[in-house]
């Protein structure tokens, strides 16, 4: 099955965050290189009823295109998608997209978890997970997931970050390969998307 | 955990032995499904998985209720009721007769919104609800109008979002944690077991309604249900679609015209 995979030789960036993280966000998204060759994903925790100017607000901060993520779309470089409010965003073998609106994990829809968890199925060690500030503990397991398969796993430092406890529940269970500050972040996008 | 490999033997087993197909849904959302089953049932292997389900029916109509997804709400996205309140309803009232398909009706919410819907306009002593879902166990308690009392405020928000104007709890007899919905709606309703990945169209439709089940399909089998409902409309007749669904992709959209920013198409040949 693997052979056939569009999927299998495209590299892929996966970001989550809660509370906190819109700012780091806001902060790294403009140093990504505008020519970088791989799709960036964000699972971002935010309100159900925000008619989300998210992706607005993104996309005025950097020359690449930001958009919320559409059901069954296939994953283009140079683009970032956003997980929709209310939908758990889920990579496809194909290197497509799916939305699933089922229970909530952790009490989050978007889940953290579940994306980062399909992503590193399909990705290995070709995917690099991203996990930023937040108030709850969700992107742990999706974290370890994508370590065991052989990707790379990056961490804000708590100390860095305004709501540390979904760093330090990251950093609890695994060991990564970077602990970066919030001005750090981009640098390691571009080194992994140009490596 | 279930990989891939296992995954495809045992929706062909499944296919095979019951006739139920799940080759065509969306792979990780079906495998996440499937894992989370196989995980709460606390099975020792993938071969003793296996086993359970193709040799007891009664476990396979669990795997049926608990692989689909049966997460809905009354009203939900208040701002597509409002839609059809505006855009649907006003051409629906033209008609001496209305019909309408609540496909992959899950525990029933959406359809008893809509019955409201056309309480208010007027419409409903000439309109059917039909009401199918390939889960048998959320078509009968979607029969039976009773919900949860605790989602009540939440549905009465909704409500009142989607343009409605009258107390909400008019519309239910509360019990101690269960409300019981008005007769009057349910008797304008018809309850059934339909698959979409394998049935034909059954009748004609001014209006078919089904909001987040194609997310679960994969591409193709989106398309088959697409010309499904094609088939199943009267011409001039509304496909509405979950909040993130289109029919943008799909070679149907020719025939069809997106009437308002809430996912509502008209069909127009």
């Amino acid at each position: 099955m693997a052979k056939n995979d569009v999927a299998t030789n495209r590299k892929c960036v996966i970001i989550g965050g809660s509370a906190g993280s819109l700012k780091v966000l806001l902060h790294l998204i403009p140093k990504i290189d505008k020519t970088i060759d791989l799709p960036v994903i964000i699972i971002l925790h935010r309100a159900n009823d925000a008619q989300s100017s998210l992706e607005q607000l993104l996309g005025d901060h950097t020359q690449l295109k930001v958009k919320e993520a559409e059901d069954k779309e296939t994953l283009m470089p140079g683009v970032i998608y956003l997980a929709p409010p209310n939908y758990h965003l889920l990579v496809e073998r194909a290197g497509t997209l799916s939305l699933d609106c089922s229970e909530k994990v952790q009490f989050s829809r978007p889940s953290i978890d579940v994306s980062f968890q399909s992503a590193a199925e399909v990705f290995g060690r070709r995917l690099l997970g991203i996990i930023l500030s937040g108030a709850n503990s969700d992107g742990t397991v999706g974290l370890a997931a994508i370590q065991e398969c052989g990707g790379l796993v990056a961490i804000q430092n708590p100390r860095n970050a305004d709501m540390p406890t979904m760093p330090v529940s990251a950093l609890e269970a695994i060991d990564p390969d970077y602990i970066v500050n919030d001005n750090q972040i981009a640098d390691i996008i571009n080194k992994f998307g140009s490596a | 955990m279930i990989n891939d490999e296992e995954l495809d033997l045992l929706l062909h087993d499944i296919l095979e032995i019951y006739g139920y197909d799940f080759t065509d849904y969306a792979k990780a959302s079906i495998k996440r499904r499937v894992n989370r089953l196989f995980t709460l049932d606390r099975f020792p292997s993938f071969a003793e998985f296996r086993f359970r389900l193709r040799n007891d029916e009664t476990y396979l109509h669990r795997f049926i209720e608990q692989i689909t997804v049966n997460v809905t709400e009354m009203f939900r996205d208040p701002g597509f009721y409002a839609g059809l309140r505006e855009h649907v309803l006003p051409i629906l009232a033209t008609y001496p007769f209305i019909r309408i398909w609540h496909a992959g009706c899950s525990t029933g919410e959406e359809v008893y919104s809509m019955a409201i819907l056309l309480k208010e306009a007027n419409l409903l002593h000439k309109s059917i609800l039909y009401a199918t879902d390939i889960n048998p166990q959320v078509v009968k308690q979607a029969a039976r109008g009773v919900f949860p009392m605790a989602h009540m405020k939440q549905y009465s928000e909704n409500y009142i979002h989607s343009g409605g104007r009258n107390d909400f709890s008019s519309y239910y007899t509360a019990g101690n944690d269960k409300v019981v919905f008005d007769e009057q709606l349910k008797k304008h309703m018809v309850f059934s077991t339909h698959n979409l990945a394998a049935e034909s169209s059954f009748n004609e439709f001014q209006l078919i309604v089904c909001r987040n089940v194609l997310i679960y399909f994969e591409r193709a089998l989106q398309e088959k249900v697409f010309k499904l409902f094609d088939q199943s409309l009267d011409k001039l007749g509304f496909l509405a679609l979950g909040s993130k669904e289109s029919l943008r992709l799909s070679p149907a959209v020719a025939k069809f015209v997106q009437i308002d920013k809430e996912k509502i198409w008209r069909k127009m040949m």
